[in-house]
């Protein structure tokens, strides 16, 4: 794959008459546009190849008077990036929608209409995404005058779905309430027969205002409620979160902590794929593969209590290194416990996929193609099982990971089988660079003070997580305190190609194909 | 008079009382043979006394159908427990014991349970109940066959006949059309009672299940009825395979010696039975929607073969 310049990116920028152009990084540049530039330059770094991949807002009138958002535009690996911000006047409130060169811009537009209040101009779809409808129109709780209110009737508003018309065609409801124990969301299938001719995913029940939150909280507890955005990745949103804050303030992380932060991060990437290829083939009704992978998570959550005192591993990373029983975790013993599991399920996933009736199951399954997955802006590794090579641990390296050579696994088919194939690629991977660490990780400091945060700028925090790449963006109101944390979890930009994925496919297929790509509700609602 | 009555009380008996046990044996061995250590084998009774136990909640859309629907059940099965061959050859009814009658007592009890899933207007229950009628209509036809072509050689469409000739002539089953039959009718019971590949009966995903979603808006002492029911279900599928193709032990004479002996036959040779769905269900994954009527096509063309073999083979 060729890699775009940094160089080439920051001409794009500075022809598009962008002001106040800065290198962040070895691969990130800064600057400011008009807001009436946006769309002109969206194109000119379409020419490269850099796409929106991330866009917040923030209501900065009280110090700047005005709103602004940041942009981040950069190609599918994510490096080189152009953080572009913009200003949006407060008496105005409306900025030029990406929505129709991008789809990822166009979600994140939404949830910026919902949380925030500013509108996209030319956006082609502006129903709620974030919200529900009983919330009081013209309430927008990321504003910082937003103040809680109790007038919030269910006025039995529905939600304006797609109808689909035609003979045959029927409608089926599933959740939010569901069978399983799993989290609330809301699919709206029409179908003809059985096969599915559309599906409305309508999510948002599990919303908490964690946003709004991280900006409440002393400094020394919003580690802690990062990792509670999503359970399941509890070291991926700690790390993303102290990343951002130490690239804020300024600080240093010791040697030793970059690399159990390596650690961390694969134990955490293990369990849950051991986990999720488990519960695929179990899916397909073959207990004995489900029975198994479960057993072999329960030994890697019971490794992670021993190494970091935290069967999801919770607590261990902190502002400026990790912390705790971490610190001093023999690495070695370690690599090996975890290379005889990694052994057993390996053994285990090739029992599953051995049989035909298995193979039967996941082949040709939820397909979404790589022309689709590349509209849709498909990150992580639903993007790797649809034939986008990204991997921000060798593409953006982040805590030691620019020391090992990630391999990144790559699946074309963008089946079920491909996604499944993908985990069983990185669980043997996972394990190698655990090996790999363990004889690297020296010894040393483990957590070093972070300075105070630097009022007035901003930072981002990137980590591919088990799911993909997560960002947090922060910028501070006080040395110790923040004024706006965005998070974007890899959930929010691919709950919208399940959609596609479904297409075609048969009702009892469904579950197949939603597990293939297990995302998290939770880190999408926020 | 009194020994015929008594008979066919120790047969409903037997099918009723054994019907949880069975399923909790399956549900055992499966457990052990994924790996896991699984319920004791008698949880369903503690399941069904649980659920006897609960308020049942019933939507207030439904009709004396929904309602009705767990008693057909449970009393469609309690008569074919009358009907088919359990501990002895010729049961109470056994007089119109016939194949076509058993037939249609079971398809009685799918109707019901198809228009019971439609009643609440649910989506699941109408899924299911579609899914679970274009099985239905596809298994019917090989059952029939099936048992056909063991009418064929006994020369009789009565099951006490059928397995008292195959009792007092034990070579008439070394015969390859039994063993077709057999077969045919082994995979038509998957399909009947719900099992893998045709129906996962563990799931918990509504959009996959037949069986299940249609009974998913059941609870309480009705739910108690309709799992028992479906209980029963695979316990006289699995009596008919055992006691039809391999009728050793079943009795024609009402004295509590060959009865006690026909009982543990019959515990044996379910056993058996059991442990071969187990391992089945353990070896297979469940199979896309649309594939099933292949297998059930398998099926009938098995049992095809089996009626065309009794004419070739004599």
């Amino acid at each position: 794959m060729t890699r775009v310049p940094l160089d080439a990116l920051t001409r794009a920028v500075v022809e598009s008459g962008a002001t106040g152009v800065t290198a962040r990084a070895a691969d990130a540049l800064e600057c400011r546009v008009a807001a009436r530039e946006i769309p002109a330059l969206a194109d000119r770094l379409a020419q490269l190849g850099a796409t929106c991949q991330f866009l917040a807002a923030a209501d900065t009138r009280a110090s700047s008077g005005d709103f602004t958002l940041v942009y981040a535009f950069a190609p599918v690996t994510l490096a080189p990036r152009a953080a572009v911000l913009v200003s949006v006047a407060p008496e105005d409130a409306r900025f030029p929608s990406l929505a129709t060169r991008s789809f990822a811009a166009s979600r994140f537009e939404r949830e910026i209409h919902d949380m925030v209040g500013l509108v996209p101009v030319g956006h082609p779809d502006l129903r709620r995404l974030a919200l529900h409808q009983f919330w009081p129109a013209g309430y927008h709780p990321l504003r910082r005058d937003a103040t809680p209110r109790g007038d919030f009737r269910d006025e039995g508003q529905p939600f304006p779905f797609r109808r689909v018309e035609g003979e045959g065609i029927f409608e089926i409801t599933v959740g939010p309430v569901h069978a399983g124990i799993i989290e609330p969301g809301h699919f709206r299938f029409s179908v003809q027969g059985e096969t599915i001719v559309n599906l409305e995913t309508r999510l948002g029940f599990a919303h908490k205002g964690t946003e709004k939150l991280f900006a409440t909280l002393p400094l020394d507890r919003t580690p802690a409620l990062a990792e509670r955005i999503s359970g399941d990745t509890s070291v991926g949103h700690a790390l993303a979160h102290c990343q951002a804050l130490e690239a804020l303030a300024g600080g240093d992380v010791p040697a030793r902590a970059r690399w159990l932060r390596v650690v961390l991060l694969e134990l955490e990437r293990l369990y849950n794929h051991v986990a999720d290829v488990g519960m695929i083939v179990n899916d397909t009704g073959f207990a004995f593969g489900h029975a198994h992978c479960f057993r072999i998570r329960e030994e890697l959550l019971r490794l992670n209590e021993r190494v970091a005192g935290h069967r999801l591993l919770r607590g261990a990373v902190v502002p400026g290194g990790v912390t705790g029983p971490v610190e001093r975790a023999p690495l070695a013993p370690l690599a090996t416990t975890v290379e005889a599991l990694v052994g057993e399920f390996l053994e285990v996933a090739q029992l599953c996929l051995d049989s035909t009736m298995v193979l039967e199951r996941l082949q040709g399954t939820g397909r979404l193609f790589t022309h689709t997955a590349r509209e849709m802006q498909v990150v992580g590794l639903v993007g790797r099982a649809s034939g986008i090579d990204a991997d921000l641990r060798r593409d953006a390296p982040f805590a030691a990971y620019g020391e090992l050579e990630v391999r990144a696994a790559l699946y074309e088919a963008g089946d079920v089988w491909a996604r499944t194939m993908v985990r069983v690629d990185e669980v043997r991977e996972s394990a190698r660079l655990i090996r790999a660490a363990a004889a690297a990780t020296p010894d040393g400091a483990t957590r070093a003070p972070l300075p105070p945060l630097s009022v007035g700028g901003h930072a981002f925090g990137l980590v591919e997580a088990w799911r993909g790449p997560l960002w947090h963006w922060v910028s501070a109101e006080t040395p110790a305190k923040l004024a706006r944390v965005k998070v974007v979890d890899p959930s929010f930009r691919n709950w919208a190609a399940l959609e596609y994925a479904v297409l075609k496919n048969i009702v009892p297929d469904f579950p197949l194909c939603n597990k293939s790509f297990n995302l998290s509700y939770s880190g999408n609602d926020l | 008079m009194i020994a015929t009555l008594l008979i066919a009380l120790g047969q409903v008996l037997v099918a009723g009382a054994g019907a949880p046990l069975l399923v909790g044996v399956v549900r055992t061995l499966k457990a052990r043979l994924a790996g896991r250590r699984g319920p004791s084998p008698w949880q369903p009774y503690a399941d069904l006394r649980k659920l006897l136990g609960k308020e049942p909640v019933v939507s207030t859309t439904t009709s004396w159908v929904f309602r009705a629907t767990p008693y057909v059940l449970v009393a469609t099965m309690l008569v074919t427990a009358l009907v088919v061959p359990i501990l002895v050859a010729r049961p109470a009814l056994g007089f119109a014991g016939n194949i076509i009658l058993l037939m249609y007592l079971f398809m009685l009890g799918t109707f019901f349970l198809a228009l019971a899933g439609l009643d609440s207007g649910s989506a699941f229950g109408g899924m299911g109940s579609s899914r679970e009628v274009a099985i239905a209509a596809l298994a019917e036809p090989t059952i029939i066959l099936a048992v056909f072509a063991l009418a064929l050689r006994a020369e009789t469409i009565n099951l006490g006949d059928v397995v008292e000739r195959l009792a007092r002539e034990p070579l008439l089953a070394a015969n390859p059309a039994h063993l077709l039959a057999f077969v045919a009718f082994f995979i038509v019971m998957l399909a009947e009672t719900g099992r893998l590949p045709v129906d996962n009966p563990a799931t918990h995903l509504e959009l996959t299940m037949i069986h299940e979603a249609m009974v998913l808006e059941y609870s309480g002492r009705y739910l108690a009825l309709v799992e028992w029911a479906s209980a029963m279900r695979l316990f006289v599928f699995m009596t008919l395979l055992a006691n039809l193709f391999f009728p050793w032990g079943v009795t024609s004479l009402a004295e509590p010696v060959p009865l006690l002996l026909g009982l543990l036959a019959l515990a044996g040779k379910l056993a058996v039975l059991a442990a071969a769905l187990a391992v089945l269900e353990t070896t297979v994954a469940k199979l896309r929607l649309f594939r099933v009527p292949e297998l059930l096509a398998g099926s009938f063309a098995l049992a095809l073969l089996s009626v065309t073999a009794v004419f070739l083979v004599p």
